[in-house]
């Protein structure tokens, strides 16, 4: 959707303003909303996709309002009452009144570093043969989806070229939507930046896109 | 617990209003026993004082030390980087970028706050905020000057977005006066930013 997480090429925002010495953490709270949305995330009701769309669906002005652990924290308080893991009565009085679901992976203290060390990955076996290689030129469809997808708009409708084939990966616009898997062909496109800017520019910039967010020039 | 001007723990009134929303939903989803609070223990201590950039820093270094393993870096960045201990959440598909003389390679998320967490840990807010994932891509010279990097005029910048579950690590170009020297000691001059693409390696002198 063309939210507010679609950043790439907005103005307006002011410099970078790096933190010297910068602690992993600015508060106790920030901790605990952190290990929450892991360890809530590790239960399997809900996919990567699915709780990257629940963020980007905080209404813009609050969205960009929000330091990045209060929009984790909405989203995933989102999908906590869409899942009817919780209810709003439960989070407007802090206590239990509604059974619990079953048949959900707890995350125990002890099993923490296994599942970080397993991690997620998102390589699939190949439905069908790649279309693109490396050196192919391709353009980005021009395409403005209401779900969730990886294409940012400032990619969209330009010339690039393949210059690496990365196998089949989980396809976010379907996951997204709990349509399973759908295993698409995913590659680095690289751009010219005067292409994607309409200005002179030496620089490039490169988006990992699936196939369908692409077509042969 | 630290004490940051926002967010005082004093038996509980002086909470910030987001940080006694935080304490209330915990609560909840420990009272219906979805989390287990030891869990969220060890996630926290795990990124707080386990994993961080000081990982990078020894693949950069064993890079820049070792031409064999720069070599495997290039060909399969996962493999080369598990073999060091480092894997896992958000890092399950590595490349590693390597800058030269006249390419400079920059990562970002436009879209959220992609990272590899197995080497360089959580992304500092910046990284997650809009100036920088807003001006990267459009102005990555400008926002290399918001860190006091300038760049020959001559150099390529190569911005790499990560817009899929690919993870980036930049290899940054190895010091010179530094020939001979160990990895432990090498790695002592690898920053974050310069994994991110936003610094350089530092200098010996």
């Amino acid at each position: 959707m063309n939210g507010p997480q679609d950043l790439g090429g907005m103005m307006g925002f002011g410099p970078v303003v790096p933190e010297t010495d910068e602690p992993v953490f600015h508060a106790e709270w920030e901790r605990r909303a952190f290990a929450l949305v892991l360890a809530i995330g590790a239960l399997g009701r809900w996919n990567l996709d699915i709780a990257r769309h629940a963020r980007e669906r905080i209404p813009p002005a609050t969205y960009l309002a929000s330091s990045y652990y209060e929009i984790w924290l909405r989203g995933m308080i989102t999908l906590l009452k869409e899942n009817g893991l919780i209810t709003a009565e439960e989070i407007e009085s802090g206590k239990p009144s509604a059974p619990a679901q079953g048949n959900l992976r707890i995350v125990k203290g002890d099993m923490v570093e296994g599942v970080l060390a397993k991690g997620g990955p998102s390589s699939r076996p190949s439905p069908a043969p790649a279309l693109y290689k490396p050196g192919d030129k391709v353009r980005t469809r021009n395409i403005h989806p209401t779900g969730h997808t990886r294409l940012p708009r400032y990619a969209r409708g330009h010339a690039g070229e393949i210059v690496t084939v990365h196998g089949a990966h989980v396809f976010p616009d379907s996951s997204s939507q709990r349509k399973g898997d759908d295993p698409q062909w995913l590659y680095t496109v690289r751009f010219a930046a005067s292409e994607v800017w309409g200005r002179p520019s030496r620089d490039k910039i490169h988006a990992d896109l699936w196939e369908p967010y692409l077509e042969a020039l | 617990m630290p004490h940051d001007g926002h967010d005082h723990d004093h038996g509980g009134s002086e909470l910030s209003p987001i940080a006694l929303r935080v304490k209330a939903l915990e609560s909840l989803l420990v009272e219906k026993g979805y989390v287990d609070p030891a869990a969220l223990d060890v996630l926290i201590e795990t990124y707080e004082t386990k994993v961080g950039p000081r990982d990078g820093a020894r693949v950069v270094a064993k890079a820049w030390s070792d031409a064999e393993f720069a070599d495997w870096l290039k060909r399969d960045a996962t493999a080369a980087i598990a073999s060091l201990g480092f894997q896992g959440r958000q890092g399950e598909h590595m490349v590693a970028l390597f800058n030269t003389p006249k390419i400079h390679n920059m990562v970002v998320c436009t879209l959220c706050s992609c990272y590899p967490w197995p080497v360089l840990g959580l992304p500092p807010v910046w990284y997650k905020s809009p100036p920088y994932r807003s001006r990267a891509v459009i102005d990555p010279r400008g926002v290399l000057g918001d860190f006091s990097v300038s760049l020959p005029a001559d150099a390529e910048v190569r911005v790499w977005d990560s817009t899929a579950e690919i993870r980036y690590l930049v290899i940054p170009l190895r010091p010179k006066g530094t020939d001979g020297w160990s990895e432990k000691r090498l790695a002592e001059l690898v920053t974050r930013d310069a994994m991110i693409g936003t610094g350089l390696a530092r200098s010996p002198s």
